[in-house]
């Protein structure tokens, strides 16, 4: 059982069968009610958390310490700006969407016109710009209050079978993410470039142009997160993205994708985010408060992080 | 040829006396004791709180938790403190001594700083809405007097802006254990070879920040009276700024303490800034970060110039 030993070396696997258990431990605890609800429910919600987790993956895969912290306001950004485009009606919703996009391609070719003009640290670069991305969208935003249009709540909302539509469409994205990493020389360069940029560069890869990539990415992906959740949830809000600051490198550095660079993990991303939604929910069925939820989070994180260094600690 | 380093260290204060000459034009009224001492009593527990993480990135680390730490301890004391003061200095100095413990483990298993105070950030947060689910509690008295101190002359928050600069200056910068705090982001190795212990050394440096941090949590309980989890969500953000905007770098033990105050007073001040030039506040975070992009682009230039004439 070869293939069996390799995958367990992996972090992924671990995720999904902490998800796993969290999701027994909730439905034992309810007598086995509302088990399909549960599932339905977490799926919806850890999609947002995987759209934006994957950006995150690429940005922290491309370097030690590289972080990106524009996503909350991108995706604010693209939630307003796709409301007031579309206006709630159908008709516009093509035009909303290609203006939610172009915001978010702007951010990214902005993040990264910062990092490599002014030799920045991106932790740094993607904080000054968020500070800016936020103000225009808060400026643009002004008392809106516009429901999205029933196309785009529609598919926001729409379940297959008790499968969410989003999800759906989301675990083509991851694939799509998935075989670009593998395959593309994109793929092979930012996994390269997260190792050692100088070797990277001196084996003829070009860094820059893989970290641009990377981080016009990061902010699409924002992006479209920022339009499933105006759609999601009956319009945009000015804190809309607030959550998904920690959320987004959480899920990522739960799921096994290496803070140190060049290494990621798409299927890591889904595990973190169900099994992260799943023990809120189990949480709550328990009655903790919200203060526990909080103080278990956090320390789960930190038992991931030192499960993890001592892991690959071991191997070296 | 001016002196590059010089000119690297000039530039903070550049920014500052840019952002305050502009406020005086704007509205003439500021430059009065009362306007200095409205518009910088924000910026002391602002100043603290940038301290703090000064300390964590001299070790090459960097402190996301930093936000809801200050909140948590405006929430302490808002309540243990006011009721019980011995138990809530107790747990006061129980969250020092648990942020010193997070730095020892940080160098004992080699961990990412980000993620484990990632964690922390959480933890923080939880603990305050245990403590305090929804904004209130009381600050105690002695606390918003000390706020409110009248000093001659001088307003007190620049008073207070100088002598924390001023004194964690001189023991960063001029004494013995400055430079081996400052050696644990420069060079580790040659660090633990001279004998000098880098656990030590990182549980001594996050221990202090955790002190700056009860500290600016304390301060920003006296202003604004009451305690909120949630009060400094911003400074983790704010505070990283401030530090870079003060000439610290994330890597080599490279910092400077006045600039980074002085990196927190800019901020403070470019939001009453804007507020004067009857900009809507919806762009005030807009504009620190523009401001922090200019420095930023300023001193990227700066370093160019420095290189080429070498």
């Amino acid at each position: 059982m070869k293939t069996l030993q390799t995958w367990m070396r992996e972090a992924w696997p671990y995720t999904f069968l902490a998800a796993l258990a969290v999701w027994l431990a909730t439905i034992s605890y309810t007598g086995g009610q509302g088990a399909g609800a549960i599932l339905t429910a977490a799926l919806s919600f850890a999609t947002f958390s995987v759209i934006v987790g994957l950006g995150q993956m690429l940005v922290v895969t491309s370097g030690p310490g590289n972080v990106d912290l524009s996503i909350p306001a991108t995706i604010t950004l693209a939630g307003v700006v796709a409301m007031k485009v579309m206006d709630g009606e159908n008709a516009l919703l093509l035009i909303g969407i290609a203006a939610a996009m172009g915001a978010a391609l702007l951010v990214g070719l902005f993040n990264f016109a910062l990092i490599w003009l002014l030799h920045i640290p991106p932790i740094i670069a993607t904080l000054s710009s968020s500070f800016l991305i936020l103000s225009t969208a808060i400026s643009y935003g002004r008392g809106i209050r516009i429901k999205p249009p029933p196309m785009l709540a529609d598919f926001a909302t729409a379940r297959i079978m008790g499968v969410p539509l989003v999800a759906i469409f989301t675990l083509l994205l991851s694939i799509l993410i998935a075989q670009i990493l593998l395959r593309t020389i994109y793929g092979r360069s930012l996994l390269a470039v997260g190792q050692n940029p100088r070797a990277a560069w001196l084996s003829g890869l070009n860094p820059d142009r893989t970290r641009l990539i990377t981080y016009v990415v990061s902010a699409l992906l924002a992006g479209v997160a920022g339009l499933c959740l105006s759609g999601f949830s009956g319009g945009a809000a000015l804190n809309m993205g607030e959550e998904f600051l920690l959320a987004s490198i959480a899920v990522v550095v739960i799921g096994g994708t290496s803070v140190a660079g060049g290494k990621a993990s798409v299927p890591g991303i889904w595990g973190a985010a169900l099994f992260m939604y799943l023990l809120v929910s189990m949480l709550n069925t328990f009655g903790a408060s919200a203060g526990i939820r909080l103080i278990l989070t956090g320390t789960i994180i930190i038992a991931v992080i030192i499960a993890a260094t001592g892991r690959s600690g071991a191997q070296r | 040829m001016i002196n590059k380093k010089l000119l690297r260290q000039a530039l903070p204060l550049v920014s500052l006396a840019v952002v305050l000459v502009a406020t005086f034009i704007v509205q003439p009224r500021t430059m009065s004791y009362f306007g200095l001492n409205l518009m910088l009593q924000y910026a002391v527990p602002i100043a603290l709180a940038t301290i703090a993480q000064m300390f964590i990135i001299t070790c090459n680390d960097l402190d996301l938790s930093i936000g809801p730490f200050v909140g948590l301890v405006s929430c302490i004391g808002a309540t243990l403190l006011l009721d019980s003061p011995i138990l809530g200095i107790a747990a006061l100095a129980a969250l020092i001594a648990v942020y010193s413990a997070i730095g020892a483990l940080i160098q004992l298993r080699n961990l990412p700083s980000i993620v484990v105070t990632l964690g922390l950030a959480f933890i923080w947060l939880g603990i305050a809405v245990l403590i305090l689910p929804s904004p209130g509690g009381k600050a105690p008295i002695w606390l918003k007097s000390i706020m409110a101190t009248q000093t001659p002359i001088i307003p007190f928050p620049i008073i207070a802006a100088l002598v924390i600069g001023i004194a964690i200056q001189f023991a960063l910068m001029h004494t013995s254990y400055g430079v081996i705090a400052r050696g644990a982001g420069g060079n580790p190795v040659a660090l633990t070879r001279a004998g000098w212990s880098m656990l030590k050394t990182k549980a001594m440096l996050f221990g202090i920040a955790g002190f700056f941090g009860v500290l600016s949590g304390l301060s920003l309980l006296g202003l604004t009276t009451s305690g909120d989890a949630h009060i400094a969500d911003r400074y983790t953000l704010y505070t990283i700024a401030g530090v870079i905007l003060g000439g610290g770098e994330f890597i080599g033990g490279r910092v400077s303490p006045i600039g980074a105050v002085i990196g927190a007073l800019t901020l403070a001040l470019a939001g009453s800034f804007l507020i004067f030039l009857k900009i809507s506040p919806d762009w005030q975070i807009g504009a620190q970060g523009a401001i922090l992009i200019v420095v930023l682009a300023l001193r990227a230039l700066v370093s160019r110039t420095g290189k080429a004439s070498q």
